[in-house]
This record gives structure tokens, sequence and C-alpha cells, in this order.
């Protein structure tokens, strides 16, 4: 469709939330906020939240152990801290995991070390001690992860080195640390990166038994919330792909033990797990490539990417024929859906992926997406990883570790030749790659990062979509504008939306949310009518 | 995971204040409580036209906003002075400062809200300090009244920060009292639902008493549809009523634990009364006809009036509806969980209509929580088999523990008694805070002769619904 006549422009309504702000704010945010259509574009991102603007984001607490750590069932999760935190980030994101009838499953559990003032004055390595203790005499865990939230730092409990002498004392639980405290980096990205790296240091190739399969991948950065794991998980299975770990949807400490024993890694979310795959490759020689599963397109994109990797006829034919038959039932109910949903807005300001992601599936319903941005994401997500030697690191991203990865002498084998590999370049395979969300993105669409509550209110004034996407906190300022808010953190309580099944039910769903006619009743029968004139509605 | 001792085997036989405490020192698995900081932004969304800020990391402010909104289901802008690394080393004034600017200007508030976090207290920050500087800077232009309080999450818990805001917001905003020169009554209600405020409000005014209700959250969280977008809900208790609090005839001040003098908190109405000689009455929260009963005499005698006719009627029916529920809960055993003086006024409900409280826990520590429940419900227990357990500092996995010695026949309290009701296949009544798994928190009433009688009819049916699920004969008329 064509936007520029029948929509506002969109630089004046830049100019317009702008106005608002102080001169030094209004600077600072201009970087951030972009009207699409000049290629290399920049856009500024990961930068600090200006205090007093109510932002989405949340904290590196939140990115470590409630994003990438929370989803994984058999690692006893303990947040050492006093009790906010441990229990805001209690299953609160709607992951789904699967212990099967006998398997351990600790996700409905919510451990902390709950300190108390003289904790804070004297420190609290003892309690945290003593935690570690009684979790493991009652649960026999295969593994406790420590979690430490903002006073831990600041009074100096050193809880690495209680998680070695824990573990040292134990011999059958392997027990480690993440410092990450929430008033590290500018948001919960911080978090994923010290939750990629004390996996990797602590976790990830402690186990060389590799699992039966001809073609074995890692599914990297898929949490399974509402599911959308399970429904990938079916997909590749009937493909007859072999998933050696997801991190961390769905998983299991094992999968990460054996995660180095995959022929290939495969990304959803770039930004909260990009680092893994890297490390990946640079310790073990497993390549890495970035996939969609939200999309049904997408989706077979993505398989036949997978497929056209390992060079396999018969895996290619596979896929194929999975796709055809998956397909069926998407184009049926697409056919149906699209009439009612063509031409419609959409926004979404979500997360480190899924305002890219979800761009797809609005798309196969022709649905346009007006405006999109990240929560917490970096320029390389919005411009693609060719900007990331460009990328300045300032201070707060310094302070997060970067691990100095290099080739295990023994198991490092790469699995495509550096000849093969570069070949497959020049055949027009990309490896190592992410082109980023602009670039998907049609001139005259908005790119917004970190998107403050106030900003949300001007859009929605200015374009009035059919759907507005982002999260619960969010949702119900939306709403009252009599706008949906389809939640893309939780799902609001649906799902999957991921691969072919996800597909349907995500048109199904923004079909019921756009076409709703509950909206309609808010304006009352008598709203315009003067009281003395008004006439018997049953006349 | 708490391990027991032997005591636990043999039940109190009388209620004692040594029993307070016993998981105080534990770890939490999954805790029964909230932190402090969420208790004092519920307060402040409570005050009109107020923009509560949290000084500290933005995570804070984030994650109760995500868990104040799973239960309330409406907008909730909670602010942040989002620190950064630097910030934990050289302070937040800076951050302070530029949060406060940029409320101001995008929110024009009437009133902005401080409270501190475990961040900004462990580094030792002083908001009423960084008040006093922001202001003196800011001579040149009009600033909107502030209220701070201090919040760090590692003493007390979401109940502790509540009562701490309420009383950190009088002690900010009213001005130097006339003694008892307006006619106004001072009611601070405490941790209650919107439905149960609008209902207090509706009582007072059919009483017709003049009155300021602190917080007042009754809109401002269950609002309507709106016709126009506002920046800031409408609702909550005006600033200028807040300034008149040291000027009223007398105060209101719900809970017999908070009452108690608990550490060396006191509530909004003690502070008035010490500070200002505002008489403080103090009556527990009115849950169940006898702690209700005691509430409209206190109406009767502070109005003058007698008891309005539509107020006789709730009670006459609640007690109809009493006789004709009896004998499906007479002698049923019930665990009760949540803030303590919830639990004094649920136990004070259940006691009166021959339910058995066997546990009363709460994830507080107040060393009047025992004596409260005796006061409410020790004479319904000595006719109990055994009296109830009462559990300070409690967490879920201890509760669970002690469901599965006691054997209950359901549960009352709020969504996260879930995973024990799911494991022991128990009823369980949803109500207090928070409940998130169901729809329609912010309508639940508990007080007064309307909230025993949703909190009765609720409970029977549970009871019925359990018994006819659970009948090999599927009866259908009960």
């Amino acid at each position: 469709m064509s936007m520029k006549n029948k929509l506002p422009d969109p630089a004046a309504v830049k100019d317009e939330i702008l106005k608002k702000y102080p001169p030094k704010v209004a600077r600072k945010r201009s970087k951030s906020i972009q009207v699409l259509g000049e290629p290399g574009l920049e856009i500024q991102a990961n930068v600090r939240t200006i205090p007093g603007i109510i932002t989405q984001r949340g904290c590196c607490y939140a990115g470590c152990k409630g994003v990438v750590l929370g989803p994984t069932r058999d690692i006893i999760n303990l947040t050492h801290g006093p009790i906010g935190c441990g229990f805001y980030s209690w299953l609160t994101r709607r992951n789904q995991t699967d212990p099967g009838p006998d398997g351990e499953n600790y996700m409905v559990y919510a451990f902390s070390t709950d300190m108390q003032d003289e904790n804070v004055v004297f420190g609290g390595e003892k309690k945290l001690r003593e935690a570690i203790q009684e979790a493991y005499d009652i649960f026999h865990p295969k593994a406790i992860s420590i979690f430490s939230t903002c006073p831990i730092g600041l009074i100096g409990d050193d809880i690495h080195s209680v998680a070695r002498a824990m573990k040292e004392k134990f011999g059958d639980c392997n027990v480690f640390g993440f410092s990450c405290e929430g008033y590290k980096g500018v948001s919960q990205s911080a978090g994923h990166h010290i939750a990629n790296n004390q996996i990797f240091k602590h976790v990830i190739g402690l186990n060389d038994e590799a699992p039966e399969g001809k073609y074995k991948i890692n599914m990297l950065g898929e949490y399974n919330i509402g599911g959308d794991a399970f429904e990938i998980e079916r997909i590749l299975k009937k493909c007859g792909i072999t998933l050696v770990s997801s991190f961390s949807g769905n998983s299991s400490i094992d999968q990460f033990e054996r995660a180095h024993t995959a022929d290939l890694s495969v990304v959803m979310c770039h930004r909260s797990i990009n680092y893994v795959a890297e490390m990946l490759e640079k310790k073990y020689g497993i390549p890495w490539f970035k996939v969609n599963f939200i999309g049904a397109k997408a989706t077979a994109k993505s398989l036949r990417k997978i497929a056209q990797y390992f060079e396999d006829e018969e895996l290619s034919a596979k896929v194929e024929e999975v796709i055809k038959e998956e397909l069926v039932q998407v184009a049926r109910v697409a056919a149906e859906i699209k009439p009612k949903t063509e031409g419609k807005l959409a926004m979404m300001f979500v997360g480190g992926s899924r305002a890219h992601h979800y761009q797809e599936l609005f798309r196969e319903i022709g649905m346009t997406t007006m405006a999109a941005g990240y929560e917490f994401a970096h320029r390389d997500d919005y411009e693609g990883r060719k900007v990331l030697a460009d990328i300045k690191v300032d201070a707060d991203s310094r302070n997060i570790e970067e691990l100095h990865v290099v080739a295990d002498e023994k198991r490092y084998n790469p699995r495509k030749s550096p000849e093969l590999k570069e070949k497959m370049i020049k055949d027009g395979f990309a490896f190592s790659d992410y082109e980023g969300m602009i670039p998907e993105m049609p001139a005259g669409t908005m790119a917004i990062d970190d998107i403050s509550h106030y900003e949300m209110e001007k859009l929605i004034e200015a374009y009035k979509p059919a759907v507005f996407c982002a999260g619960i906190k969010e949702k119900y300022c939306v709403q009252k504008f009599g706008i949906p808010l389809k939640q893309l953190h939780s799902y609001d309580y649906g799902g999957p939306y991921a691969g072919f099944v996800g597909a349907v039910n995500f048109y199904k769903e923004i079909e019921r949310m756009v076409n709703t006619k509950v909206w309609k009743l808010i304006k009352a029968p008598w709203a315009d009518a003067p009281s003395l004139h008004a006439e018997l509605a049953c006349e | 995971m708490i391990s027991f001792s032997n005591e636990i085997k043999n039940p109190y036989t009388e209620l004692d204040k040594s029993i307070g405490g016993r998981f105080a020192d534990n770890p939490a698995t999954n805790a029964c409580k909230l932190c402090a900081p969420l208790g004092a932004s519920l307060v402040f969304k409570g005050i009109e036209n107020c923009v509560p800020l949290i000084h500290g990391s933005q995570g804070c402010a984030t994650y109760i906003r995500r868990y104040l909104i799973s239960h309330f289901r409406e907008p909730m802008d909670i602010a942040s002075s989002s620190f950064a690394e630097s910030s934990t080393i050289f302070g937040g004034a800076e951050n302070f400062n530029a949060g406060i600017d940029n409320i101001i200007s995008q929110y024009t508030p009437d009133v902005v809200g401080v409270c501190t976090s475990c961040l900004s207290e462990t580094i030792g920050e002083d908001p009423g300090m960084l008040l006093g500087e922001y202001r003196s800077s800011r001579k040149d232009r009009e600033l909107p009244a502030f209220i701070n309080v201090a919040t760090p999450s590692y003493s007390g818990n979401h109940m502790d920060g509540f009562n701490a805001t309420v009383k950190a917001a009088v002690r900010c905003l009213c001005e130097n009292g006339g003694g008892a020169s307006c006619e106004m009554l001072n009611i601070f209600p405490g941790l209650v639902s919107p439905a149960d405020m609008r209902y207090l409000k509706e009582i007072l005014d059919d009483f017709g008493i003049d009155y300021m209700m602190l917080p007042d959250y009754s809109e401002s969280l269950d609002s309507p549809t709106w016709d126009e977008y506002h920046k800031l809900p409408p609702g909550g208790t005006p600033r200028k009523r807040i300034t008149q609090a040291a000027s009223a005839r007398a105060s209101l001040q719900f809970g017999r634990v908070l009452g108690g003098n608990s550490r060396d908190s006191i509530g909004a109405g003690e502070w008035l009364e010490k500070q200002f000689k505002i008489k403080c009455l103090k009556p527990g929260m009115p849950i169940g006809i006898k702690e209700s009963d005691i509430f409209f005499k206190t109406l009767e005698t502070l109005s003058g009036k007698p008891m309005p006719e539509k107020y006789k009627n709730e009670r006459g029916r609640l007690i109809d509806s009493y006789i004709d529920g009896h004998k499906y809960l007479f002698g049923k055993r019930a665990i009760i969980f949540g803030e303590e003086d919830f639990v004094v006024g649920m136990t004070a409900l259940l006691s009166e209509i021959g339910v058995h409280p066997v546990v009363c826990g709460s994830g507080g520590e107040s060393p009047h929580f025992a004596d409260a429940i005796n006061a409410v419900a020790g004479d319904a227990i000595k006719n109990f088999p055994e009296p109830p357990i009462i559990v300070n500092g409690a967490d879920f996995e201890s509760l669970l523990e002690l469901a599965l010695e006691t054997r209950p026949d359901f549960l009352i309290g709020n969504s996260k008694g879930y995973y024990i009701s799911r494991q022991m296949n128990l009823p369980l009544i949803r109500c207090g805070f928070p409940v998130h798994d169901r729809i329609g928190a912010q309508r639940l009433l508990h007080l007064g002769y309307r909230g025993a009688q949703q909190l009765f009819d609720a409970i029977t049916n549970a009871v019925l619904e359990y018994n006819q699920d659970n009948s090999p004969m599927g009866y259908k008329y009960m």
C-alpha cells in the first residue's frame, strides 16, 4: 500500500514527539527515532535510558536469570539478594518445558536467599552457602546456579568462590555463579552477555557423547514462550533433523553440556545469544547462521537453508515434502483471514528480535508495520552485523566481560573446511550473518529504539494502528486508547506462534483482535443525544 | 525447603508469641511476600496525579510495574532514576535530579513519590537530602509536592513498604495541625482491593462522614474505558486533602497487626496521634461479621447516626446465608496465607462460620500476629480439636509441608497458593494480593458485610464444587 498519501508524515510526527522534551533530552532521543528511507541510516541503540523516562527496559539480572537461564528445567536457579527480584522472575515469562513423567523441573520454584539487613551489613556469603547446601540436600540437582542482585556487588560477596567451594564439596553437582547485578549495562542485554559467558565457561563441552543423528544442530535464542520451541521441534523432527541443544527453551543441562557435538548452530534471537554461537565456532568449529521460524514463509526459508548447509539430497527432499504438506493448512487459513486484515497498520516495540520477526507474520496477512523498535537491542540488530566494527564501545558495555576464546586443542573440528566455506559464501550462502530489521522495513516507516511511554502515546495518536504489539507494561495503556495490544513477550496467554501451526494461530489471533466489536461498545447510545429529546431505544 | 523439627508434630497447645520468626532466618523457596518498593508504588498510585519514582536500577520499576499490572490490569507508570554502574560509585544525585525534571515535564504531576530500592539504600543514598538539594537548585519554578520514603527490600516486605509510605505521605504533605479543627476523618484502609475502597467510600457517604482515605486507588487502578486518553489515570486521594490530615477529628486505621506497634514502625494514624494528638482508632480489618460489627459501631459513634437500613439488611442477609451454608462448611479445615492483617481478618471470618483454620501463614514477621489471631478467633479456637499453627516468615514450601501434615480441605489466599492446590488437589479460593491467574482481582470484595457475603459464597461454592467433582455419584442437587 502507499503510505505516503494517507498517513501523517513520519518526520512531522517525530518533531511533534521531540517538542515536549527538554533540549538535551530531545537531542539524545532524536538519534534513536528514525524515519526510514535513506540507505545507510544510523540509529542510536544500546545507550542508557534517560532517568524519569518511563522505559520498557528491565535490568541485567532480568536478562540473565529471567531470560537466558530461567527456561532450563533441571538447574536450580538461586537468586542471591533480597526477595523482590526472585519473586518477580518466578515463571512470569511463560516459558514452557516438558520434563517427561519423571523428569526434574525446578522452573515452578523461586529460590532466593531472601537477604535481610544483617546480611547486607555483615555479608551474605554464609547465607548463600546455607541456601546452596539446603537446595542440594533436598533436591540433589545436577546443577545450581547463583544470580547476584544489586546489593551483592556493592557489599562484595564473592559468589564465584562460594560456587567453586560448594561444587568441590558436592562432587556431583555443578555450581556456578552469574555476577548479573541489576545496575550493570544499560538494559537486560548486559545480562544476556553475562549468561552466555558463564554457560560457555562452566557447562558447554562437559560431555563429549554425541547424540545419534545425521543432521545435528543447536537452536540458539529460542525460549519456548507459549510452546514455540515445541512446534519448532516438531517440524525439525519431521524433517529428520536432530536437535542437540536448545538455548534455552525446553532445555536441560545435559543438552548444554553436549552442545559442542552439533554440526551447526542456528540462531533465532540474535541479540540474546549470538555470543554463544560465536564462541562455539571459535572453540569447536561449529558454523552458525541466523534463522527465523516466525512466519510460514520464513520457516520454510530457514528449513531450506539448513538443508542446503548439510548438502544432502535426501534432507532437501524431505524438507520440501514437509514444507509442501504444512503449507496447505497455512494457505487455507491465510486466504480466509487476509481479506479481513489487509491494509491495516501494526506497530511493535518488543525484544531484541521479535519486533523484526513478527513483521513477517503481519506481511503474510497483508498488514504493514508502520513503526517498530527494540527494547534492548544494539545497532547490529537494526542495521545488520556489517556495522559491528563501527559500534563505539561505551563505558557501560566495556564493563561486561568479553571472553577470549581459542580453538580447543583436541576438539576443534571445523565442520566445513575453510575452502568449502569460502566456496559456499561465494555461491551466496551467508554464514555468521544477520541483516537486521531496518533493511526489511519499507521507506516511510519508523524505527524507534527504547521507546518511552510518552512516545508510544504520541505514535498512537498520530497513526491509530489496528494493533499494537509490546508487553504487559504497555498493554493496558494502549487499550485505554481503544486499540488492542498483543503481548509479544508472553503472548497474552496464547501461542505457539512459531512454525507452521504457530502462523495459523497468529493469523487467527490478530484477526480476532483487530475486528472485535467490543471497542464499538465504548460509545454509549446516550453519548450524543440530549436527554430531553431522546427516543426510546425500542421504538 | 524448610526442615522441620519435632515441634511441628506437636502443634502449639496455645497461641504463643515465641512461635514468631520460626522461618525468619532461612532462605525462601517460593516466597509468600513481595518487596517493599512495590508496596510504596501501590500507595503512590492511590494519590491523585502522583508519579512514583523508584530511586535505583530501572529493573525494579519494570519488575514492579509488570507485577502490579498482572493483578490490576490497568496502566501502571512508575519511573526510575535508572542507575548506571557509575552511579553506584559516585552516587545517584545526577540521575535523581534528571529523573524528577523529566517526570515534571512529561506528566506535570501534583505529587512525585520517591521511594528507595536495595541498591540506593546499600550505597547510603538519602532521598530526603537529595530532595532538599533538588528544591533549592530549582527555586525559580513551581514544583510539585514530594513524598519520600525508605524502602530497602532487605528489611520488611511489600506490606511494610505500603504502611511506611502511607505514613510518609502524611508526614511529607500534612500541614501543622490545628488539632481536630476540621470535620474530616482520616481513614487508612491498608492493602485492600479497589472494590473494597469503593465500598468503604459508599459506607462513609451513607453515614454522612467527611473523610480522607489514603491511599485511594479505587478509580486509578480500576478505571472504566476512557473517551480520551489520560496521561495519569483519574482518581486517587487529592493532595489537598492529605495536607489537612493533621487537623482531622480522628483517624481510623485498619489492622490489628499494624496497630500492634510492630518493631519500631507505627502506622500513619498512630503517627498523627503521636505528633498532633489526633485520636487514632485501630479496629481490625473488617472481614467477617464480628470485625465488621466493630467497624460499623465505630461509624455510628463517629457520625452520631444509626446504622442505615441498607447495611442492616446486608448483615441480615449474610447471617441468613451463614445459616443456609453452615452444613457445608462446619468442621472443614483451611490454610490461610497472605499479609498478616489480611490473614487475621480471614481467620476471623472462617472461625465464625465453623471452619477450622489449621494454618495461618504470612511472609511477614510480626510479634503481634499470633496475638491478633487470638484476639479475633480465640474463643472459637478453644473448641477446635487443635489450635492453628501460626507461621511468621512463611514461604510456600513451608506451607506445602504444613499442608501435607495438616490435610486441609481448602486453601484461601493469593494465586501463589496454586502450586499447593495443584499438588494436593485442593480448592484454592483466590483473594487478597496478588491474583494473576483469574480475572477480576480489582473487583474482589473482602470488607464489610458485603465482602463477607462474597467470600462466604465463594468458599461454600468451592467446597460444593469439590464435593460434586469428587463424588462417585455425580449429584447435581446439593
